[in-house]
């Protein structure tokens, strides 16, 4: 008997082991994109209608106001985007009758949170040591790294995704001066996309 | 109780052959290297299981060639699918008979 139990446990980890994260929501995906792009033109406000020269102040060594809005701009979005994207897929994940919290989820998190943290903490790094123009290459290079690394764990889409961040990103650091544009592409548009193609692809 | 009696499949009523059609209930064309290494067996173990369920219909295997290597893929037929649930239904009666 103990050996049937056994086969029934081996089945399980193995469907366990291959099962993909279905609950992410699109419609968070759009949202996302939405707040991103809401971001940036505040971001480009503050760049481009402040008194001071922001840039310059900042190089100078000098923590201007402009600095801080910005810094709390990105990370409202940040948050914003993260809680909307957990609550949705929660929500899904219920109407699918499915465990938010499954073993492939967990994977899905943890392969996407190592590179992002990683991300995150060399990129307040450059802000510190005043590299502040390699911020948007990298938090788009490191995002997509992430994203492509989670992709394993649930919809292949997701991988795309994370290969065209990572694109924008190269470009990016090529090109520092359209650095809030690529962002803009890459957290707005692109998540716009992804997540309109997820919803119709899958949620329809 | 000792296992291998009652009306079991007896294709099925083997660890590896059940895990090997697991892995293909849920992923189609999945290759031979990934089977092989995932489940940790050696190259003949898993050939010689994969006849077994190649001749008894459940699985249909794939041969092709990427550049000069060759490439085998396998994917479940709906016998195998059809065994695969019915031997699950199986083992779950057993188990839930003995603990009455």
């Amino acid at each position: 008997m103990t050996d049937y139990l056994q086969d029934l446990a081996t089945i399980r980890g193995i469907m366990e082991k291959r099962t993909k994260f279905i609950s992410l929501s699109g419609l968070s995906g759009i949202l996302a994109g939405i707040y991103a792009l809401v971001g940036a033109f505040l971001a480009y406000r503050v760049i481009y209608y402040s008194e001071n020269t922001v840039y310059e102040a900042y190089i100078n060594g000098i923590w201007s106001v402009e600095i801080t809005k910005l810094l709390v701009i990105a990370f409202s979005v940040l948050t914003l985007a993260s809680v909307t994207g957990l609550f949705l897929s929660m929500k899904k994940a219920k109407r699918l009758g499915q465990e938010f919290w499954n073993p492939s989820a967990i994977r899905m998190v943890t392969s996407f949170l190592v590179p992002l943290v990683t991300g995150g903490i060399f990129v307040a790094i450059l802000i510190l040591r005043g590299h502040a123009g390699w911020v948007p290459p990298a938090l788009l290079l490191f995002y997509g790294i992430a994203l492509h690394a989670a992709g394993n764990y649930t919809f292949s889409d997701v991988k795309t995704l994370g290969l065209l961040q990572i694109a924008l990103g190269l470009i990016a650091a090529v090109y520092p001066g359209y650095g809030l544009v690529l962002w803009a592409v890459g957290f707005g548009g692109l998540h716009i996309i992804y997540g309109a193609v997820m919803y119709f692809k899958y949620e329809r | 109780m000792k296992k291998g009696f009652l009306d079991l499949d007896k294709i099925l009523d083997n660890r590896i052959r059940l895990s090997i059609l697991s892995i293909l209930m849920i992923e189609d064309m999945v290759p031979f290297k990934e089977i092989k290494e995932s489940l940790g067996l050696t190259d003949g173990n898993l050939a010689s299981h994969i006849k077994a369920l190649e001749k008894a219909e459940y699985i249909k295997v794939y041969k092709s060639f990427i550049g000069k290597k060759p490439n085998t893929e396998f994917k479940i037929t709906k016998i195998g699918k059809k065994a695969f649930t019915e031997h699950l239904k199986k083992l779950e009666h057993l188990i839930s008979q003995h603990k009455k």
